[in-house]
């Protein structure tokens, strides 16, 4: 475990050596948060309610749907693609680690900097501008814990598929972007799941891309009762187990039929 | 006693599937439905062993199939049929708990952290490998000391020059102590003085640990500073696997004489001096440089006698025939028998 504690370490070290972005990284967040605000006040125009969300509630709901996403989001899918391609990866393999137990650590280390150097400024910030309302209630908290957590997994998991996919189709900056959108969309950043008409969100129901920005968000702007957070959680756990299968299966074939690029 | 083999390779095959494009637009449109898919052996059933602590040169030309002989030996590529065992293990099978057993520097890749500080890769490696502080401190003090990069532990990588770089890569192959080396190109793009400090290093944890090294490099001075036995690969096949010295004294027997003359005659008249012979002639007409490759020593005084009775020399040279000579006449003959 030693190393993949050290791995995060590293991760981290690699996040301050490139202060720009990081600059960088939190005027792009705290612009989307502004645009989406702006755009849903439009919207809710004198409303006081649209479909059970207040206001308030929105607002709250946009601001920690993208603090949120600096915890969950990463660019591993993109990473071992580059690695994959340039032939990196068989430095990858000559070491006595899970390769994509290594890159999910990575994406860990990002995630906890991005935690506390972005989202938890960030969210100052906002705080002040925008009429956020946080709650105080430790139940909600420790629940909004749970439910990122497994918000990462999930995405992360979802990007170790695309990122295997490099092995079989060489080139797929293609799939990369097109994953990044699906999750954008369908995860309930842009837009709360309830908000999608009735066909759309059944068919929802079936896909896990809620589980990662929908399922803490509303957790934390008290849109679920105590029962449909806890069933939520569950779901997301059960996505985790499930999404295990299809990257063990692809990682075993894409083992068999590595071709190392590049001599 | 027996001495155990580092290395065991029996009947060795890996196959790509290749595909060929049809040529033309109407090839392009067929080529989306159907290709013209070619299974392309590039290890071809081959056998070798190696005996732990040897230093074995891994020669061939581009594409004969060292890299991807390297790449199953660390586990990395399946074989397509064949047995592999290294360090008493099969490398793909249990890949987690074998490569440990293993350091591998792939020269013309990096395996330090780009962003980072070498000490920084080092630590990591040295979790990774779960190398103890009391181990680490007693080795690599010395490998540090020893190749000379102390004062490039606080830089990040990439401000490293490729001879630092280099040596850095080695050091961290290191970390874990191996009883056995891989090194793929380790001295390529590197200017003599590096090259040198490495070569040194090498033979000294050879004869330190015992370390079994397997190289491959197109620098033949490389393999004949370090290795005693050579096996040459190509097109997939091991066409010669043997002690370097006696590839030598079989195909490095003969001189090459060089002549420049006052004055300079045709190339035919200087080949008819030697008629009935085994000397080959060729000319540099640049620099009007005749050379004579003789196969058999008791011939080159007679080839000079007969030479300077005829023409005026001006200046005269005898060379022996190069390592890389040799090879190049391996290649071109296709095999070594």
């Amino acid at each position: 475990m030693d190393k993949y504690i050290e791995m995060i370490r590293i991760r981290f070290l690699m996040m301050l050596a490139y202060r720009t972005n990081y600059y960088t990284g939190i005027l792009i967040y705290a612009i989307n948060i502004g645009a989406y605000y702006f755009l849903w006040a439009a919207i809710y125009g004198h409303k006081t309610q649209i479909e059970g969300l207040s206001v308030v509630q929105m607002t709250t709901y946009v601001a920690i749907a993208w603090m949120a996403r600096a915890f969950y989001f990463n660019n591993i899918d993109r990473e071992m693609a580059v690695e994959i391609m340039e032939g990196k990866v068989a430095v990858e393999l000559i070491r006595p680690y899970s390769y994509l137990m290594m890159k999910t650590m990575q994406g860990l280390g990002e995630g906890i900097f991005r935690l506390f150097f972005f989202s938890v400024p960030g969210m100052l910030i906002v705080s002040f501008i925008f009429p956020v309302k946080f709650t105080w209630n430790p139940a909600v908290w420790g629940l909004f814990a749970v439910s990122i957590v497994l918000s990462f997994l999930i995405n992360t998991q979802l990007n170790l598929l695309t990122g295997i996919t490099t092995f079989f189709l060489f080139n797929n900056s293609g799939l990369i972007r097109a994953k990044r959108v699906v999750i954008d969309l369908f995860s309930g950043l842009l837009l709360p799941i309830s908000f999608f008409p009735g066909w759309a969100q059944g068919i929802m129901k079936y896909l896990p891309f809620q589980g990662i920005s929908y399922i803490p968000s509303m957790i934390f702007s008290n849109g679920f009762t105590r029962q449909a957070a806890f069933h939520a959680i569950l779901e997301q756990a059960i996505w985790v187990i499930i999404l295990v299968l299809p990257i063990q299966v692809l990682w075993s074939l894409a083992k068999k039929q590595l071709v190392i690029q590049g001599g | 006693m027996k001495m155990k083999n580092a290395i065991e390779v029996e009947n060795l095959r890996k196959e790509f599937k290749g595909y060929s494009s049809r040529s033309g637009l109407k090839g392009a449109f067929r080529d989306l439905f159907t290709r013209n898919y070619k299974i392309v052996p590039a290890v071809n059933d081959i056998s070798f062993s190696v005996k732990q602590g040897e230093m074995v040169g891994y020669i061939g030309e581009n594409g004969a199939g060292k890299s991807t002989t390297i790449k199953m030996l660390t586990g990395i590529l399946t074989p397509t049929s064949g047995r592999i065992m290294v360090n008493g293990m099969n490398p793909h099978q249990e890949r987690e708990r074998f490569v440990q057993t293993i350091g591998v520097v792939f020269g013309q890749r990096s395996q330090l952290w780009w962003d980072i500080a070498v000490q920084e890769s080092f630590r990591l490696l040295k979790k990774v490998y779960k190398v103890s502080d009391a181990h680490y401190n007693e080795h690599m003090n010395h490998v540090i000391k020893t190749l000379d990069i102390e004062p490039l532990l606080d830089k990040p990588v990439r401000k490293l020059s490729l001879g630092q770089r280099m040596r850095c890569e080695l050091a961290a192959a290191l970390i874990h102590n191996p009883p056995l080396l891989f090194l793929d190109e380790p001295t390529i793009g590197l200017d003599v003085l590096v090259k040198l400090k490495i070569r040194e290093f090498l033979k000294e944890i050879n004869e330190k640990y015992n370390t079994t090294i397997l190289l491959t490099t197109h620098d033949l001075s490389d393999i004949e500073a370090l290795c005693q036995r050579v096996i040459m690969l190509d097109e997939g096949n091991i066409i010669y696997d043997g002690a370097l010295n006696s590839l030598k004294e079989k195909w490095g027997e003969g001189k090459e004489l060089q002549f420049q003359f006052l004055k300079d005659p045709e190339l035919n008249a200087v080949q008819n001096l030697t008629r009935g012979m085994p000397v080959y002639w060729e000319l540099d007409e640049k620099k009007m440089v005749f050379s004579a490759m003789i196969e058999d020593n008791e011939l080159v005084s007679r080839t000079i006698a007969k030479v300077a009775e005829a023409y005026q020399i001006r200046d005269m040279k005898i060379n022996e025939i190069s390592t890389e000579e040799i090879i190049r006449n391996i290649y071109e003959k296709g095999s070594v028998s």
